[in-house]
């Protein structure tokens, strides 16, 4: 019944079992290689495997040896790509309906959606100027999101962001390029970041719910650049023409971010936020930091076991989320409007948390969601003058697609569960 | 509005289950129980840990459907479909949690759910003056305009019972309704019970405490794995064959491997804490651990044994008293301090705070050790290191996982925990803490598990065995220490005590007055 190593004996078992703690691999190696040159040699390098299967045939569910990778299941990879898809589908075929009931006819809606979006040069990189700054917000709400924490703070965060990012080359006008820029992102960083970690800190030391304090953060924000619009930072040449418009002066044509195509808007910060996407997820997924955030995220009980300081985590996500929701209004002064002005964010801080849920709050998956809600917004301003529809329908099939393709994932996964049960040999076969 | 309710107030009479058979997947909780109450008096419901008492009550309360038998009352079968089924039929039911709304006040509390005597309006003005009335009646003093938030748990248990005598409860089921109480709360709740009598209630009462069964209650049915044991009057039991009925089972011998412990590794000094529910659930415990050897702690869940693994572990804050490893103090240590030091702890509820269930093996293989110079560089995670390392734990625990990348929750249990104990394990300490290491664990594990912590024992090894099951302990405890209301009850050596002498220490009773007296406290028969 006891699970045992059959060709190994008693003394010997219990020697291996007391060896593996010695942290010195080399050591521990030669010390088996003495008690059993055939244990040594698989513990040493893992390389006989299929030895060692023979050897403690109870190590292993089959016999099989233990293999590198997790077996790739295809069913699940067909879902995790169709899935999304399918639930775009189904909303837009909802959406359908209500389109038909405003007597105008979908297909020449959706026609218009897509030709606005895709059709001409000038959507298709007005698409990726919309997805750089959904894409940087959604970085900063998977990181959150993994901490268990739910960021609803970005509006405010990527005005700091843009505060910051507007003020210092305005304040420090004649240096070069390749210092304002990193300065203006630094600062611009620094400021969403410090906006973020008020209410990751309220959370973590006070239970302070997020959502309601990061909402209130919105708000603050929002009037503080309103205040500094009308005040310190308008633009002096409107105060001359006494035209007083809420805009500040135009930045210093260093701090400009390259333009990729001529007579577009698309910029280079779309670069930015691809690389900073991969950076985001070597995080998560390879670094200790990540990996803390994660666990805390998963279990906060079991992170605390584990010596995992919890309080600390959940502040530092909030914290980063801040920081690239205020890159992301760095990016969009010094790449797209080149001077900060009134309703600048244009909603990206909530269209960025929907897009970090349809991309599966993963900053790779991250990637064609964003390009996905940035060409729904292109082209919905297309479809509207086009169709002439309300605007408000135009964020109602935003929301619709949100909830159908999270709807499909749980589907999914359920149908995925129930699969799994009614095969008997599935999870049980661990056992 | 009073008299109406009088009215509609059923006197419930005797409530009988036949035959009731109960399965959960894996488990069979009831089989075959029959059990019964007649009005006016207490029959308690006496059993261990998952012997299947509240199964059974719950079915009687309409939570669970019997897969089979009949509850028949006052003569009727009946067949609840809920507990508004139960409800109406007179039965109320205490449950060790209470549900209540905290914002709310008492007379909310107790009218919630009910139809309002003043149709769309709430009536708080009469539900508050019959609250007043059935607490003058009951002796259940509450005030109904409190928030239940501002109330200690001893008044928060009575609003429970005004509600049930407000819905009309004739037979009200408690469910361990002392464990929360202070003695002078327990003393004023049994005068209740008693007025509850007189008026014709009857009551279902679950314990584990002898001394309470035998001073309140009129009949006693012992269960024990889902069957009854034993029933009968209570004064014609004795607290022995109640232990007996309880515990009384084929008993292994203790290992007999021979050895001696060493020098003092830990010393705990007068540990005081607070529980989850604000009351002392450590109430000073002095206990000292040598090195190499195994203490055991047994105890009736409840009674401090995991508020103590918790501060142990760094989890909870002691209020006072002093903690030595080693000579260090580590009374107020961080949870990394406590890993420095050589302490490790293998968890009572090991898928919440000993594994991260959604993380692959791996992953939880290095969950404490990921900030150690072995498995990272700078900020980066080392995975090579970290498979080596898995890979060693799975092979040499022979832990049955598909790969390393699975997610640990796809892991039997028994595999899990095997996992766990070689991740604590392989961090070398010399002081482990472990909690219900073989609870819900297949046989085969448990012996592994059982295994490994002789052979650590043997290695020098400072171990506090945290079990419910008393053939674990005294397999494999070199001392039992016994732990009842948050305190040290007794102490007893490895093969000087029975399972009976343990059964006593853990309801209550300790060795001086099992000496003086055969036990026969409580009701005399008429």
């Amino acid at each position: 019944m006891r699970p045992s190593a059959r060709s190994l004996n008693e003394s010997e078992r219990y020697c291996v079992r007391s060896l593996i703690f010695i942290d010195m691999p080399e050591t521990r190696a030669k010390l088996l290689q003495s008690l059993s040159p055939r244990v040594g040699q698989n513990v040493k390098t893992g390389e006989s495997r299929a030895r060692l299967g023979n050897l403690m045939p109870s190590a292993t569910t089959t016999g099989k040896p233990l293999r590198k990778g997790a077996p790739i299941d295809w069913t699940k990879v067909v879902l995790n790509g169709a899935m999304p898809l399918a639930g775009v589908l189904a909303a837009l075929a909802i959406a359908g309906i209500f389109l038909a009931l405003l007597k105008v006819d979908p297909l020449t809606a959706y026609k218009s959606l897509v030709d606005g979006a895709l059709g001409s040069t000038f959507g298709l990189t007005q698409t990726l100027v919309k997805a750089t700054p959904l894409l940087l917000v959604g970085l900063g709400i998977c990181i959150a999101f993994r901490a268990n924490v739910i960021n609803i703070g970005a509006e405010g965060q990527i005005i700091m962001g843009a505060l910051a990012g507007a003020a210092l080359p305005l304040s420090m006008p004649g240096l070069p390029g390749f210092v304002l820029v990193p300065l203006a992102c630094i600062g611009g960083f620094a400021a969403g970041a410090f906006w973020g970690f008020i209410p990751g800190i309220l959370k973590a030391r006070l239970r302070v719910n997020e959502i309601l304090s990061t909402i209130m953060m919105n708000a603050i924000a929002l009037q503080f650049m309103n205040f500094l619009l009308q005040g310190p930072l308008m633009d002096p040449e409107n105060v001359r023409r006494g035209t007083f418009l809420a805009q500040s002066a135009r930045l210093p044509k260093e701090v400009w971010l390259p333009r990729l195509v001529p007579q577009t808007l698309l910029h280079s910060g779309l670069f930015i936020a691809i690389i900073l996407a991969v950076v985001v997820y070597i995080f998560l997924w390879r670094t200790t930091i990540g990996y803390q955030i994660r666990a805390v995220g998963l279990s906060p009980d079991a992170s605390g076991y584990a010596g995992i300081d919890v309080r600390a985590n959940i502040a530092l996500s909030m914290t980063l989320a801040g920081g690239f929701a205020g890159l992301a209004g760095v990016i969009e002064v010094i790449g797209v409007q080149h001077r900060l002005l009134e309703g600048l964010t244009s909603g990206y801080g909530f269209t960025g948390i929907v897009a970090a849920l349809l991309g599966g709050l993963h900053p790779i998956g991250l990637i064609p969601a964003s390009v996905v809600f940035g060409g729904l917004l292109v082209g919905a301003d297309k479809m509207q003058r086009a169709v002439q529809i309300p605007s408000s329908l135009v964020t109602a099939i935003l929301g619709m697609i949100v909830l159908f393709v999270s709807g499909a994932g749980i589907w999914a996964k359920s149908w995925a569960a129930k699969r799994l049960a009614g095969r008997p040999q599935g999870t049980e076969a661990t056992k | 509005m009073t008299a109406a309710r009088e009215a509609v107030r059923p006197k419930t009479g005797r409530v009988e289950m036949r035959d009731i058979v109960k399965r959960f997947p894996g488990v069979l909780a009831n089989s075959g129980v029959c059990f019964d109450v007649v009005p006016g008096e207490v029959h308690a419901l006496l059993g261990e840990n998952g012997a299947g008492k509240s199964t059974l009550m719950r079915q009687l309360y309409g939570m669970y459907r019997p897969d089979s038998g009949q509850i028949i009352v006052d003569g009727t079968v009946r067949n609840f479909r809920s507990p508004a089924d139960a409800i109406a039929a007179g039965i109320g039911m205490i449950h060790q949690h209470f549900m209540l709304v905290p914002t709310m006040t008492v007379a909310q509390n107790v009218a919630l759910g009910l139809p309002s005597g003043r149709g769309p309006f709430t009536d708080t003005k009469g539900v508050s003056k019959e609250v007043t009335r059935l607490g003058n009646e009951y002796g259940l003093k509450v005030d109904p305009d409190a928030f239940v938030w501002q109330l200690s748990v001893g008044e928060q248990q009575r609003v429970e019972i005004i509600k049930a005598l407000y819905r009309g409860a004739g037979l009200v089921i408690l469910d361990e309704p002392t464990a929360v109480l202070t003695p002078q709360e327990v003393e004023d709740l049994f005068t209740t019970f008693r007025t509850m009598l007189t008026e014709g209630h009857s009551l279902i009462f679950i314990s584990h405490k002898l001394y309470e069964v035998k001073a309140i209650s009129d009949r006693v049915t012992v269960l024990r794995d889902g069957q009854v044991v034993g029933s009968g009057r209570t004064c014609d039991l004795s607290q022995q064959d109640l232990v007996h009925m309880m515990v009384g089972r084929e008993v292994k011998d203790p290992d007999p491997r021979p050895h001696t412990p060493g020098p003092e590794l830990v010393k705990m000094q007068g540990l005081k804490a607070m529980g989850d529910r604000g009351l002392e659930a450590l109430r000073g415990i002095d206990l000292s651990i040598r090195s190499g050897e195994i203490l055991g702690l047994a105890g009736v869940s409840g009674n401090g044994q995991k508020e103590l693994a918790e501060c142990l572990a760094g989890m909870r804050k002691l209020s006072s008293g002093k903690l030595l490893v080693e000579g260090h103090d580590m009374t107020n240590a961080t949870v990394n301090e406590r890993f420095d030091r050589g302490m490790a702890f293998i968890p009572e509820e090991r898928m919440r705070d000993g594994a991260i269930r959604e993380f692959t093996v791996g992953e939880n293989v290095f969950l404490h050790d990921h900030m150690s110079k072995r498995f990272r560089r700078w900020i980066f995670l080392s995975f090579d290191r970290m498979r080596e390392h898995a890979l060693s734990l799975v092979e040499l625990f022979s832990v049955k996982t598909p790969s390393l990348e699975v997610p640990i929750k796809n892991l039997s249990g028994g595999n899990i925990q095997k996992l766990i104990m070689a991740r604590e394990l392989s961090r070398d300490p010399f002081f482990l803490v472990a909690a219900q290491p073989t609870r819900g664990v297949d046989i085969g594990a448990s012996e592994y598990i059982h295994d490994s912590l002789l052979a650590q024992r043997e290695k020098g090894m400072a171990i506090l065995l945290i079990s419910e099951d008393l053939d674990e302990l005294r397999g494999l405890s070199d001392r039992i220490a016994v732990m009842y209301e948050g305190g040290i009850i007794g102490i007893v050596d490895r093969g000087s005590s029975t399972v009976e002498e343990l059964g006593f220490m853990m309801a209550g009773v300790t060795l001086e007055q099992m000496r003086k007296d055969g036990a026969s406290t409580g009701k005399a028969c008429p």
